[in-house]
């Protein structure tokens, strides 16, 4: 009896993953990590398992919603969930022009990435849970110490234009996720949780007066460059805003069901 | 088992939510302008447990504020910042204006907590308004306001300082940024939005 519970245990959990893979989401086992921003004297912070979509959201991806949800096209959005710099590149609301059908989405607000994943049934992901995922290189869990982990991070930085690549020809991490670095940068749920001094809006450098209990919170490692510049440009969005090297992908905190 | 009944329910609502924000904006197209907060569908309760559509506020100057009943820094600063700015308004037509308080701690901050917190400070009657909703439409409405939160510990928030004025239609006109700053500009604004209508 136990080995047909154990038979029946290891059947429903291998179509678990396969189902999960053909939804293309991974799964992102529970852990604890020390984020370079937001944990309060460097302890810390726990994520839960989740489910994190292999690929960033393609143009094509996107094309398909707009069209399910014309409310969010490039003519119809509504001021207030979107500049005038949305969907920047398309030809017209139903035409990414001459970028590729399998390159990731850019130029959304945060409005139309996260009406997209609750079209999806999923959310967007934390800055916790895209961070947690994100500090994997190819074998490892936590790369963050690795110096070429860094140097590609840094390296790509650099490059300009590598939203006009295909999604999943960067690494495959630890995870089974692709493209956490060196494709597009990526809105988070939360990415409006970010203090940090001279913050753009205002451009006052160290304005404590702006931020209740601003002096509480501090980078945790401001040798972890490259998150630094992560959350940097968080910290510059506001949730309006679309710019280029910008997009997205969802999370969901339960298996998510295929949708036919 | 359980889990796939949360797993089910969860997905029912979000698929529900997204449909039913398309309806909704089929229905407001015509009536609410592209800028305006009236576009978000999200529900809200006050200080005495009514729930409310932000639309239903439609038709005032709104004067809103951030905040969280613990907080024992800067939020009685920005309480006091909005006390000043209600003492100054034109009275001839401080009929149309509402002044609002919304938490940013929602699971602490019960309708209950906030009737206390209201009644303390002695803003449990018009023209002051408290409201609540979920993390996530709290979430969503920081983003409109372009106000900036984090939970740094059990009882603590880091948050952006920022007093939003919107005009009867919802849309913003102005915000006043930080604390104890002039507010001249920002009671010019409202009284002369309240004045149109």
């Amino acid at each position: 009896m136990k080995k047909h519970i154990f038979i029946l245990t290891f059947f429903l959990m291998l179509t678990g993953i396969t189902i999960a893979q053909e939804i293309g989401m991974a799964l992102i086992k529970e852990g604890r990590f020390v984020p370079l921003y937001g944990a309060s004297s460097k302890k810390p912070v726990s994520v839960k398992s989740f489910y994190l979509d292999i690929y960033p959201i393609t143009n094509a991806d996107f094309l398909s919603f707009v069209k399910k949800n014309p409310a969010y096209s490039k003519s119809k959005i509504k001021g207030i969930f979107a500049d005038k710099t949305y969907l920047s590149y398309w030809e017209n609301d139903f035409d990414f022009g001459s970028s590729k059908p399998n390159s990731p989405i850019t130029a959304v607000s945060w409005f139309a990435a996260k009406k997209y994943c609750e079209c999806q049934g999923k959310r967007l992901p934390t800055m916790d849970e895209w961070e947690y995922a994100a500090m994997a290189d190819e074998k490892t869990i936590d790369a963050r110490t690795k110096k070429e982990f860094n140097n590609y991070i840094l390296s790509w930085y650099e490059k300009s234009k590598t939203y006009e690549n295909e999604v999943g020809k960067t690494f495959k991490n630890y995870w089974g996720v692709y493209d956490m670095h060196g494709l597009v940068w990526e809105w988070t749920s939360d990415f409006n949780s970010i203090f940090l001094s001279g913050e753009s809006r205002k451009d006052k450098s160290s304005d404590k007066n702006l931020f209740c209990g601003s002096a509480s919170v501090n980078a945790s490692d401001l040798m972890d460059y490259a998150a630094f510049m992560r959350y940097a440009f968080r910290g510059s969005l506001k949730a309006q805003y679309s710019t280029r090297n910008l997009g997205f992908r969802c999370a969901s905190s339960t298996k998510p069901k295929i949708n036919l | 088992m359980k889990k796939i009944i949360i797993a089910v329910f969860i997905l029912l609502f979000s698929l529900q939510s997204c449909k039913e924000n398309k309806k909704d904006t089929a229905v407001t197209k015509k009536e609410v302008s592209d800028l305006s907060i009236y576009n978000l569908p999200s529900k809200w309760t006050t200080q005495n447990g009514n729930d409310i559509e932000l639309k239903s506020l439609r038709g005032n100057v709104l004067v809103m504020v951030m905040i969280y009943t613990n907080c024992k820094a800067a939020c009685p600063r920005l309480v006091a910042d909005m006390r000043d700015i209600e003492a100054k308004l034109n009275k001839n037509t401080k009929k149309n204006v509402k002044l609002i308080l919304v938490s940013i701690d929602p699971k602490t901050d019960t309708p209950e907590k906030l009737k206390v917190f209201a009644i303390s400070n002695k803003m449990n009657q018009d023209p002051w308004l408290f409201l609540r909703s979920s993390e996530e439409n709290t979430r969503e409405f920081a983003a409109v306001l372009a106000v900036n939160y984090k939970q740094i510990s059990p009882v603590d928030f880091s948050h952006s300082n920022i007093i939003s004025v919107f005009n009867p239609e919802g849309e913003l006109v102005f915000q006043q940024e930080g604390l104890g700053v002039n507010n001249e500009k920002t009671i010019e604004t409202i009284n002369n939005e309240a004045e149109k209508i």
